[in-house]
């Protein structure tokens, strides 16, 4: 087909990847006259533009910024935590979560009342009673437990703590559990388990959907319909009967390390599709690219051109897809813990915690033990706000 | 044909802005221009100039965050009464009932323009029955007579294809079908040909002019394709940045442009007797972006010719040079 | 046409065979193999076992011959619809599993109904009117939707169901008639129990498809053919309805392809807070008393119901999709 020679310009083709409809498709990509900010523009780096797309989304920002405290959590989790989360305590089980109060008498004095627990001589139930005149008050950076912060740096410094009796007497922000653990501190050791777990599983995930579908994408051919067909394969198939399959063959005589590995495996190796099919379509449209085939008639090697000129340019479009798939394997870790078929006690995970919140009997006597489905929620949420503005700051058009 | 210069439509300064968070784009900004009866009118310019939206504008179907904001669309109808299009909801009785059936359109792209999913008999026959009140059975039968008068074989096989079984050439043809299926008195053709390869090119404009002939209806037909305007027009409209810059007959406008831009557009186009090897004319600088359409006259900061301290200052109003050729610039404003 | 459908039953049967593959694997899996599980469980629970019997098994399975001729041996097993023997129960397999497939079977389906119910006219809607307030309502709760895992809404209509209205959410059936046969008034009973474990199955899965839906169709929305539809004096209602919602619901319908599985994952999970009588619940139980063979059988089952699920609606999508249905490859 011979293009019409004496064509003005490139007609723009009103296609769906350039925004908003009939009115603006034609006439961005016009050139334009060039002003001060067009400049600046003009020589940023991809990462810089990136971050400047990024930046506008305002639900993502904040998102970010709620990934970035639960990841200092994270970091700084026994330093949060004030009670050893294993020290049970038949007398203080599951007391509800108990007000702390901050001004007392005008002035700020962060403190809690004292709680005593009774069994009701009719019901034989613990009920607990707050003594409002037992006033406890609040410390920070106190001494308790000793850790090793990151595994590394031993300490024994708590940002909270309180004066006069033993912390985990008097201290209970969020309630106990059933063996009259301390929910808060559990759930800090939670935090960073569930947290971790999800990035490892990422990273395997990423490692071969980048792996596979790179290898289809660049390839084609018999290897890419193979690879596809697997990946279609897999796709089909229920996860979570799987996982639950898999996970219960784990030997239960396993030490914690062996089975966070295990179950780490088990929820990528049947995450990595859709990475895979990411990684495949960016191949394949880069391909046809100019700058590629410029390359390839430069005589640029293939690892060159895949690694220098292909893997660069979409980056930005893993990362956005990895953070998008953060949250699923964080659901299914909880999922499975939730189950018991995934990470098990003395392990401290999202799941392991809303295993006790299994059924309505445990919900209706002590609801608080539900509360570790807030992180959860607000975790996933923050994943997929970030990857969405992730996205979308890669690919204004995709 | 006797009253051939009577107005069939009648642009008057008409605006449509396009309004997004960015800042607004004056898509088109004050155009005026007439199709007469029976005649067919060229409106070129480069992609961006607002050709496109004008023709939507008339149709009114023009999306959001656009909308018409001011000027008048006078339509004419048989007895010659007009009628404010502006003035109608898009939506409304009176609008769709003109819309397709007595203004037609076509578009550049014939495989986008059916939907994938439709037969192309369908969407013919749609258009017959809502606007001819005919039963099923009767309009399929003017839909092959439709898709017969197009020049595609086999009509009565061709109906109950899909666009993609369809050839480009053939496609367009159908689409022809069936913005024609009407029988409109006025056809809006935007970019009819872009798509095409040569060949094909030349058919279809055949194919349009014969229809033409044998209807009578008008043609606004909308391209960036002067050498398509040289063989299909009567009048031409010359659009700049959303405004007119000059109109004039075909031969006017090509043998005596008036304003720089046409000048330089005309420049710009390859000739047979053009020395080969010798670079072709090009326009300088680039179309202003949308956002920050220049002061004064839009076209000043590329005019060779621009006057300082007029050009860049105020806008020039479209001025009759006589010989029905009108233009807004100022080289001209002291000869009107 | 022909060359679709043979594709499309080829790879469904592949995907069958890794499905076998893999039931199998999880059924080997734990050490010993199972004929010597299911002597200590009859021997825990007060039986004996015969040793004739344990030969009679062992040469049935194959037990002392490859692993490939093991797997053979139980696919044919399979084949002829002996699922084998479910330990704890000491029952045959499919006499345990029979009706809470079914069950499983119609949750999963009245889900999948939920969903695009739902999830077709608010992408639509979404689409329209993008940017309007309603839009970011359903954005909004559409992205609250993929956040909240399955069992974890369950629990929560759960907690709300006894706190505020006090009562028991749970389950498929009234008392009376949880272990009566099967009649018109147990049929009633069950749709009348259908609608909470349905959306709250269905949920995420609507956000996700509310998401599909709305970018299917602004996409088409932009396209050429919409306007010449307007173009053609279509009222603004019957052009949409007629056109880019008609080629917009295509890729909509072939995502049933991973909502089927996605669904079907969720009913296992959230049946067991929910307390429904599907293969959930009954999967986990085997799978925690070790009782592999129920739970391979089970997890093939699952894997096979969604493959005939996907295959159907490739076939849907076949009669539905022009562009498919005329390929000519």
């Amino acid at each position: 087909m011979a293009e019409p020679e004496q064509d003005l310009k490139p007609h723009a083709t009103p296609s769906s990847s350039q925004g908003e409809g009939w009115g603006e498709g034609d006439f961005l990509d016009e050139d334009v006259t060039t002003t001060e900010a067009e400049e600046r523009i003009s020589v940023a780096t991809a990462g810089q533009l990136m971050w400047w797309r990024f930046r506008k989304h305002r639900l993502a920002m904040v998102s970010a910024v709620v990934l970035i405290i639960f990841y200092l959590v994270v970091i700084f989790a026994p330093f949060l935590a004030y009670v050893d989360p294993e020290l049970s305590e038949a007398q203080r089980s599951l007391m509800p979560p108990q007000p702390v109060h901050l001004f007392r008498e005008g002035r700020f004095e962060p403190h809690v009342y004292a709680v005593k627990g009774a069994r009701d001589p009719k019901t034989f139930k613990r009920v607990y009673v707050t003594d409002p005149n037992t006033v406890i008050p609040l410390r920070f950076f106190v001494k308790g437990f000793p850790y090793k912060l990151l595994g590394v740096i031993p300490s024994d410094i708590h940002l909270l703590g309180v004066e006069g009796v033993p912390v985990e007497e008097a201290l209970f922000i969020l309630g106990t559990d059933l063996n009259g653990r301390d929910l808060w501190s559990r759930l800090m050791f939670a935090t960073q388990m569930s947290l971790t777990i999800g990035l490892a599983a990422v990273a395997i995930s990423l490692f071969l959907g980048v792996l596979l579908g790179g290898i289809s994408g660049y390839f084609s051919g018999t290897v890419d319909t193979l690879i596809q067909r697997v990946i279609e394969i897999l796709r089909s198939l229920p996860t979570i009967p799987l996982w639950m399959g898999l996970a219960a063959a784990l030997p239960g005589s396993w030490p914690v390390q062996r089975v966070y590995l295990a179950i780490t495996i088990i929820i990528s190796l049947l995450g990595w599709t859709e990475l895979a099919r990411v990684v495949r379509g960016r191949f394949l449209t880069l391909r046809e690219e100019d700058f590629i085939t410029a390359a390839e008639l430069a005589g640029c090697s293939r690892m060159r051109i895949i690694f220098r000129h292909m893997v660069p340019s979409f980056l930005s479009h893993i990362i956005a897809a990895t953070t998008l798939a953060i949250p699923a394997m964080i659901i299914s870790e909880t999922s499975l813990s939730f189950l018991g078929l995934g990470l098990r006690p003395p392990a401290i995970s999202w799941g392991v915690l809303l295993e006790q919140a299994q059924n309505i009997q445990a919900l209706a006597i002590s609801p608080w033990l539900l509360l570790p489905a807030i992180p959860v929620i607000l975790a996933v949420l923050a994943f997929n706000f970030v990857g969405d503005g992730l996205r979308d700051a890669a690919d204004p058009y995709g | 044909m006797n009253d051939q210069r009577t107005p069939l439509l009648s642009v008057r300064d008409l605006k449509t802005y396009f309004f997004q968070d960015e800042g607004t784009v004056k898509a088109v900004d004050g155009a005026s221009f007439d199709v007469a009866r029976g005649q067919t009118l060229g409106i070129v310019g480069e992609s961006g100039c607002g050709k496109s939206v004008t023709a939507r504008s008339i149709l009114r179907i023009v999306e959001a965050p656009g909308r018409i904001v001011g000027g008048q669309i006078l339509w004419y109808d048989a007895k010659g009464q007009p009628t404010d299009l502006t003035q109608l909801d898009p939506d409304g009785h009176q609008m769709r009932s003109l819309r397709g059936r007595e203004i037609g359109l076509i578009f550049q792209e014939p495989m986008t323009s059916f939907s994938p999913v439709h037969t192309v008999g369908n969407q013919i026959i749609e258009a017959i029955r809502l606007h001819m009140g005919v039963s099923k059975a009767e309009a399929r039968r003017r839909a092959i007579e439709a898709l017969r008068q197009v020049g595609i074989p086999q009509p009565e096989r061709r109906i109950d294809d899909y666009a993609f079984q369809l050839s480009g050439g053939l496609r367009q043809r159908a689409m022809i079908a069936v913005a024609l299926s009407c029988d409109p008195r006025l056809l809006i053709a935007d970019e009819p040909t872009t798509a095409l390869d040569v060949t094909t090119q030349a058919q279809i404009l055949d194919l349009l002019r014969e229809l033409q002939q044998q209807r009578g209806m008008a043609i606004m037909l909308i391209t960036h394709n002067l050498g398509v305007v040289a063989e299909m027009c009567d009048d031409v409209v010359v659009m700049y940045l959303g405004r007119v810059v000059e109109v004039g007959s075909v031969d006017a406008i090509f043998h005596q442009a008036k304003h720089p831009y046409t000048r330089a557009l005309l420049r710009s186009i390859p000739a047979i007797t053009t020395p080969p090897r010798v670079k072709l004319h090009t326009i300088t600088g680039s179309i202003p972006h949308p956002y920050n359409r220049p002061s004064g006259c839009p076209f000043h900061p590329r005019c060779p010719e621009r006057l300082r301290g007029l050009c860049e200052v105020a806008e020039p109003a479209l001025r009759a040079v006589g010989n029905g050729q009108s233009v807004s610039c100022f080289l001209y404003e002291n000869r009107a | 046409m022909l060359a679709y459908i043979l594709r499309r039953l080829i790879l469904a049967l592949i995907t069958v065979i890794a499905i076998s593959i893999l039931s199998f694997v999880i059924i080997q899996l734990p050490p010993g193999d199972f004929i010597t599980s299911y002597i200590a469980s009859m021997s825990a629970g007060g039986g004996t076992v015969s040793e004739a019997e344990v030969e009679a098994l062992r040469e049935q399975y194959g037990l002392d011959q490859p692993i490939t001729v093991q797997y053979l041996k139980w696919v044919s097993q399979i084949v002829q619809g002996n699922f084998g023997m479910a330990l704890e129960w000491n029952r045959p397999v499919k006499d345990v599993i029979g009706d809470r497939l079914t069950l499983t079977v119609i949750i999963s389906l009245a889900a999948v109904i939920f969903t695009w119910a739902v999830a077709l006219p608010i992408g639509i809607y979404s689409a329209v009117k993008r940017y309007s307030i309603g839009d970011y309502i359903f954005t909004f709760i559409g992205f609250i939707g993929l956040a909240i895992p399955g069992f974890m809404l369950a629990l929560i209509v759960l907690y709300v169901g006894f706190r505020y209205f006090n009562a028991n959410v749970g389950g498929l059936f009234s008392p009376e008639y949880a272990e009566a046969p099967w009649s018109w008034a147990k049929f009633q009973d069950l749709l009348a129990h259908l609608p909470i474990p349905a959306v709250v199955l269905g949920l995420s899965g609507t956000a996700q498809m509310i998401r599909i839906m709305r970018s299917n169709l602004l996409d088409e929305l932009r396209k050429p053919y919409v306007m010449t539809a307007r173009a053609r004096g279509l009222t603004e209602m019957r052009v949409i309805l007629k056109y880019p919602v008609r080629v917009a619901m295509n890729p909509f319908i072939s995502t049933i392809g991973y909502l089927l599985p996605y669904i079907v994952s969720g009913s296992i999970i959230v049946s067991l807070v929910l307390s429904l009588p599907t293969v959930g619940p009954l999967l986990l139980k085997a799978l925690i008393a070790q009782d592999m063979f129920l739970a391979g059988t089970i997890i093939l089952l699952l894997g096979v119901m969604t493959v005939i699920g996907t295959f159907i609606s490739d076939l849907l999508l076949m009669w539905v999709d022009p562009r498919i249905r005329l390929e000519r490859r």
